[in-house]
């Protein structure tokens, strides 16, 4: 392979973890998780090269990595809102929220905005119904929403 | 008063999360030095007296699957924590998980013990980053203290504990979807039988067991099973359980109730400060999404395993969600039936067809498209979709679609014969 896509630190951070696994296959989801951490999304060549450190397929690690909806396959926004539109949030106005972020971003769910700064997408239950509605922004959750929180919050990025 | 005797919920703010905390307030860890002294076999005895029923959602008696494991093994054993919490309307595991983390070490140093596991994984859903650090935090710390790793305690015990992040599908909330997860492959059920007791992890003897149910292990190892058992206030069901209560409440949160101790009215109305807006009830979700529909009339029902079956639905991960009366019937079970159709795995047609198709069905109706027949048509679909799937993702989309049709006709008939929601 050509020049390697993954850094040491990804290298260093699965060599802790082998011994944890009595598989190397086991590795794979950690292992797409902390490219992505790198990458923001997965690429073709960071794929093909995680399957190259496991010893398993290409075509095995897109398999896999196709199956859960956190992992990237396409490149997303600096901002990757996922509003949670399950049961419970939506009997808390999430819908009127999403319509509200889709206005505001000029997106509709699925899209990134021409700037890349912000994906906007549908997420399943966030496991936060209690304070629904509630959303994602990156890795951090938001709970307790209204527009005027929402709108606050996307102020604080700008 | 007994009846409101809790063993969570008062440990469940930020100040708790420390070690040092765990150790002062919450005998932290006494619990693992009783059990290591004991023989696997009087543990498992104890969780048996206990009537702890698994808290993910099918309530199995957790001391009789722990029974299941052979005591010799050629292949190692392991001890899985479910922490995928993704049944929609779930949200108790996630704070045990955030405010008492070591309470689910303890609990599973505990289990590993019984079941002669010498390695454990907490498979927690990838969405739950901050809980994903806080676990690994308290993991750090129990390994420093000696309560994980090599010789715990000086009992000579061994056991490592992991916490592997799923990345977003509700399937590997099923157990054996959950074990394909681990071991790198995509979340898909697998046959059974070989139960996981038998081969599960890497093939290797596996107890997959919910949170709420280690966390409750060390509860149980110090006050004996008896006392959790006496807990619950219900037969056959022992302990406190953490329900979580979402949508149209004024108080929405998880509460910590004795087992069998409320009806569903009284948790409504008399623990959650009633209906949103003071408006009427019109409906209730029982036991998180894929739980059969109970109508305003159905509350009177005690809140626990048994009292739900037997009026056809289920208490699943006890996730009460409440809807009150201006909110769309056909909106909310399309809403839900599309997260099956999602969510399905892909592998069995009926589920893989049917939830996709059931969608459609739902989607015209509410867009005023429906035909009078589409009503059975869905009765049909569901029928030909429960009992008929590797798991129990095809029972949980045919259930609701089941019964919000046979128990909300109305709603859908007008939406039929309007050609919009009435409500619209």
């Amino acid at each position: 392979m050509a020049t390697k896509q993954l850094s040491q630190k990804f290298y260093d951070a699965m060599k802790k973890l082998e011994p944890r696994y009595p598989t190397k296959v086991a590795l794979l989801l950690p292992a797409l998780h902390a490219a992505q951490d790198e990458w923001g999304w997965l690429p073709k060549e960071v794929l093909e090269e995680i399957g190259e450190y496991i010893g398993i397929h290409p075509a095995q690690v897109r398999e896999v990595a196709s199956f859960y909806t956190m992992y990237n396959l396409k490149p997303v926004g600096k901002y990757h809102i996922k509003v949670c539109t399950n049961v419970a949030c939506c009997l808390r106005g999430a819908d009127e929220l999403v319509e509200h972020l889709e206005q505001k971003l000029g997106i509709h769910c699925g899209e990134t905005t021409p700037d890349r700064r912000f994906t906007l997408m549908e997420e399943e239950c966030l496991g936060a119904c209690g304070t629904a509605p509630a959303m994602m922004l990156n890795e951090d959750y938001h709970e307790n929403l209204s527009q005027e929180r929402v709108d606050q919050l996307l102020e604080g990025l700008r | 008063m007994s009846a409101n005797e809790t063993i969570f919920i008062q440990h469940h703010h930020e100040e708790a999360r420390p070690l040092q905390y765990y150790l002062s307030k919450m005998e932290g860890y006494s619990a693992a030095k009783k059990a290591l002294s004991m023989s696997t076999d009087a543990i498992i005895d104890e969780v048996k007296k206990s009537n702890l029923r698994g808290r993910g959602g099918a309530g199995f008696p957790t001391g009789v699957k722990w029974g299941f494991i052979p005591k010799q093994s050629p292949k190692p054993k392991y001890l899985v924590c479910n922490a995928d919490e993704s049944e929609p309307g779930t949200f108790k595991d996630r704070d045990i998980m955030r405010y008492t983390p070591h309470l689910l070490i303890e609990g599973m140093v505990i289990g590993g013990y019984a079941i002669g596991a010498h390695h454990g994984y907490i498979y927690i859903r990838g969405e739950y980053t901050r809980e994903t650090k806080l676990l690994n935090a308290a993991i750090d710390e129990a390994y420093a203290q000696g309560y994980l790793g090599k010789n715990i305690l000086g009992s000579g015990f061994d056991f490592d504990l992991t916490v592997h992040r799923g990345a977003g599908a509700y399937i590997c909330g099923e157990e054996t979807a959950l074990l394909n997860s681990l071991e790198g492959k995509r979340g898909e059920p697998r046959v059974k039988p070989p139960f996981p007791a038998q081969s599960g992890a890497f093939a290797g003897p596996t107890i997959v067991n919910n949170v709420e149910t280690l966390a409750a292990i060390p509860h149980i190892v110090t006050r004996g099973g008896e006392w959790f058992s006496k807990l619950g206030k219900i037969e056959k069901s022992g302990g406190t359980r953490l329900v979580s209560v979402s949508g149209h409440v004024k108080k929405p949160g998880v509460y910590e109730l004795p087992a069998g101790a409320f009806t569903i009215r009284q948790i409504i109305y008399d623990i959650c400060g009633g209906v949103l807006g003071d408006k009427k009830l019109k409906a209730v979700i029982p036991g998180g999404s894929s739980a059969p529909v109970l109508t305003a009339d159905e509350i009177d029902v005690i809140y626990d395993i048994e009292p739900l079956m037997k009026i056809g639905t289920m208490l699943g991960s006890a996730a009460l969600m409440v809807v009150s009366e201006d909110y769309c019937m056909v909106k909310l079970i399309k809403r839900i039936t599309k997260f099956y159709a999602h969510e399905s795995c892909g592998q069995c047609t009926p589920c893989r067809e049917g939830c996709k198709w059931m969608e459609d069905v739902l989607h015209r109706i509410e867009d005023g498209h429906g035909r009078e027949q589409d009503l059975n048509l869905l009765l049909d679909i569901a029928d030909n979709i429960g009992g008929k799937t590797l798991c129990a993702l095809g029972d949980a989309a045919a259930g609701p679609v089941s019964s919000f049709v046979k128990k909300f006709r109305a709603d859908f008939e007008a939406h039929i014969r309007g050609g919009k929601c009435p409500n619209a």
